[in-house]
């Protein structure tokens, strides 16, 4: 990626203060203020600096190895009925887009002279990347990982042990994602004079959900270029999963301005929306504050967190990025839910046909696309071209689809 | 005037500082909350902090985190919680509402305003909303009457002080630590530091909570603070009692401890 894929766009951006509309914004304990204000002055002096901005799509380019590819899959495009063209961050180093936003954030560590990174981790990708980062910087690494999540992710635990951080599983609540999120900000407000609270995803209080979107958003800048040069013309549609969103806003930002592209989002239904299974936020939830920024949620009446659920741990949690609150509200972006049972056979498919293990969560873009593509193909009257965000790679996945299966050997 | 800054204009009258002591609304059932608390009323709490159980506690250590998922696997509602406040406000000690800011959105700003004003609360105190956010409750709070506590911190600047004791009403509540509640084993050096520069910028009373768990420290607080806000400590006498009239016993013996430091400040 060029220096110049950071340079603005014209698409909207959140007001001072981080709102989206009526979301975003900062629901945080005052302690975290002053944490908040120092990371906003340094990331927009950072994005500012031609020397930041060199030094970031230099590890991208040298360390991460992007720009990634725009893979015409075409047996996919065959069973799918439209042209698919697959954005492999599968390939990047560490398996997914993730590393983008943490070389970003552990740059801006760097910068504010802070000397520990504390993440939160669902399956495991983020706190990977996170120890990764910090190995290469020389950061203290402590990742916070629901303990249910860290039997269920043994190797990914061992793989950051590895890397030398240290895994803190959290036994309160419901063991999950958004309660290591809770035990990150309790460790962050102790500790913020020497810590950066390196969040995973697009949300969390302002600056988090906009400074992420900049750090991920070469995926879409790449991606824009790469459709153009390959085709001539720019996507009808562009889709990605959404837990938390980044990889989602990541390819979505550089094509919301041109207003002949729709966007797709699609959620983590789950066993279906109707059942209380799942961890659609956006299509099955409401407008609340979770985790310092108001954006949908799944709670109940008195506005308690619900537990999700999805057989994709990335995706498995009760809220979303704001931006894509917001982007639901505008109708910029269509958010819509696909089931377990439909992500695992859209995984399949590009297994057999592409020989490509996706990732669960990008199973749900592949699951997604695979609807979308008939109804998009009627209303244009011809086969339609479709982006979409591979997100991450499935090798972490394969225990878990390979039980979804009934694959795996018996123990002996 | 409010009814806590009347509380705190006696206490301040009579030479000593204000004791606050916290408990989870329906922890450990809501007839076992009531209990608790007029409990700590008799035994000489001054104001009661009534804390609604939220699923997603950022500012909260252990102890609180440990009660709240009990008072909500028991069920508890917001609903709930506007009856124990009722309740306990009938003691006649100050009732003040500590709430994250999730559960007071989904029911609704204003009507959560109403019906607390209704059942007797003095106001809330909260965690997660800072003034930069809160434009629904400082009119809700203005047309309903209601106290309005927001945090400021060690880390705060003194523009952010002054913008937040600015739009506080019935007292400022300054947390001594940087970190989450929890009864800690020595008071903070950074405490009477902040208490000073709140001074600085307002008359209004200041209470000073996180990490005060004894007598002595409360006597300590005292010296230098209005309030003396104690929770963690206080909870954890009815979390780990074998039965429930230990657990009120020694929450007696504790608030009588605590009323006692806060009546011999260290100076």
């Amino acid at each position: 990626m060029s220096a110049d894929a950071l340079a603005p766009v014209a698409s909207p951006q959140p007001d001072s203060a981080g709102h989206f509309g009526r979301f975003g914004g900062r629901f945080v304990p005052e302690a975290l203020v002053a944490a908040l204000d120092e990371l906003d002055g340094a990331w927009r002096t950072a994005m500012a600096d031609e020397s930041f901005r060199a030094e970031f799509a230099a590890l991208l380019r040298d360390y991460a190895g992007t720009p990634s590819l725009l893979y015409e899959a075409r047996r996919f495009s065959a069973k799918v009925g439209a042209r698919v063209l697959l954005k492999r961050e599968d390939l990047n180093h560490t398996g997914a887009h993730k590393v983008r936003n943490v070389l970003g954030q552990a740059l801006l560590t760097k910068r504010m002279g802070k000397t520990r990174v504390i993440a939160e981790t669902g399956a495991g990708q983020h706190g990977v990347a996170t120890a990764t980062a910090a190995a290469l910087f020389d950061l203290e690494c402590v990742v916070y990982m629901g303990e249910v999540d860290t039997e269920r992710q043994a190797l990914n635990v061992a793989r950051m042990r590895m890397l030398g951080a240290t895994v803190v599983p959290v036994t309160n609540g419901s063991r999950t994602l958004k309660d290591a999120m809770n035990e990150a900000m309790r460790d962050w407000v102790a500790n913020v004079d020497e810590t950066h609270y390196l969040i995973g995803t697009a949300a969390g209080p302002h600056p988090f959900p906009a400074m992420v979107r900049d750090f991920v958003r070469g995926i879409g800048d790449e991606a824009r270029q790469q459709c153009l040069d390959l085709t001539g013309a720019l996507p009808d549609a562009v889709t990605a999963c959404v837990g938390g969103g980044s990889n989602a806003l990541g390819i979505f930002h550089a094509f919301v301005g041109d207003e002949a592209v729709r966007l797709y989002g699609f959620e983590a239904g789950g066993d279906g929306v109707a059942t209380s299974r799942h961890a659609a936020s956006i299509t099955g939830g409401s407008a609340g504050v979770l985790h310092g920024a108001r954006t949908y949620v799944l709670q109940d009446a008195d506005g308690q967190t619900l537990e999700s659920h999805s057989i994709s741990a990335g995706l498995d949690y009760p809220g979303v990025g704001p931006e894509h609150a917001w982007l639901h509200d505008t109708g910029r972006a269509t958010y819509l839910p696909v089931t377990d049972d439909e992500a695992m056979a859209a995984f399949e498919l590009l297994c057999r046909t592409e020989g490509i293990i996706p990732a669960i969560e990008s199973a749900h873009a592949l699951a997604g696309t695979l609807t979308l593509a008939p109804k998009l193909a009627a209303e244009l009257g011809r086969e339609p071209t479709i982006v979409v965000n591979l997100s991450g790679r499935g090798d972490k996945d394969v225990h878990t689809a390979g039980d979804y299966f009934g694959i795996l050997d018996k123990e002996r | 005037m409010s009814r806590i800054g009347v509380a705190f204009d006696k206490a301040r009258a009579d030479g000593r500082a204000l004791l606050v002591g916290c408990m989870p609304a329906g922890f450990p059932t809501v007839q076992g909350s009531i209990a608790a608390m007029t409990a700590m009323v008799e035994a000489g709490v001054d104001v009661i902090e009534v804390e609604i159980p939220y699923s997603d506690p950022v500012m909260d250590g252990p102890v609180i985190q440990k009660a709240s998922d009990i008072a909500l696997a028991g069920g508890v509602r917001t609903a709930d919680t506007m009856r124990i406040i009722e309740a306990v406000a009938a003691t006649g000690a100050p009732v003040v509402t500590m709430t994250y800011w999730n559960p007071v959105e989904r029911y609704g700003v204003d009507v959560f305003a109403r019906d607390l004003a209704s059942a007797g609360g003095t106001g809330l105190i909260t965690p997660d909303l800072i003034p930069d956010e809160a434009d629904e409750w400082l009119a809700a709070s203005d047309a309903h009457g209601l106290d309005r506590t927001f945090l400021v911190s060690p880390s705060s600047t003194d523009a952010r002080l002054a913008m937040t004791v600015q739009h506080c009403r019935g007292f400022v509540y300054a947390t001594a630590v940087m970190g989450v509640t929890g009864a800690r084993a020595s008071t903070s050096d950074a405490a009477p530091t902040l208490v000073s520069r709140v001074r600085a910028v307002t008359d209004l009373p200041v209470g000073v909570g996180l990490g005060v768990g004894t007598g002595v420290q409360a006597g300590t607080v005292a010296g230098y603070a209005d309030g003396v806000i104690v929770g963690s400590a206080l909870v954890r006498c009815v979390l780990d009692a074998p039965t429930e009239a230990e657990g009120l016993a020694a929450l007696r013996t504790l608030s009588g401890e605590l009323a006692e430091g806060v009546r011999n400040p260290t100076r």
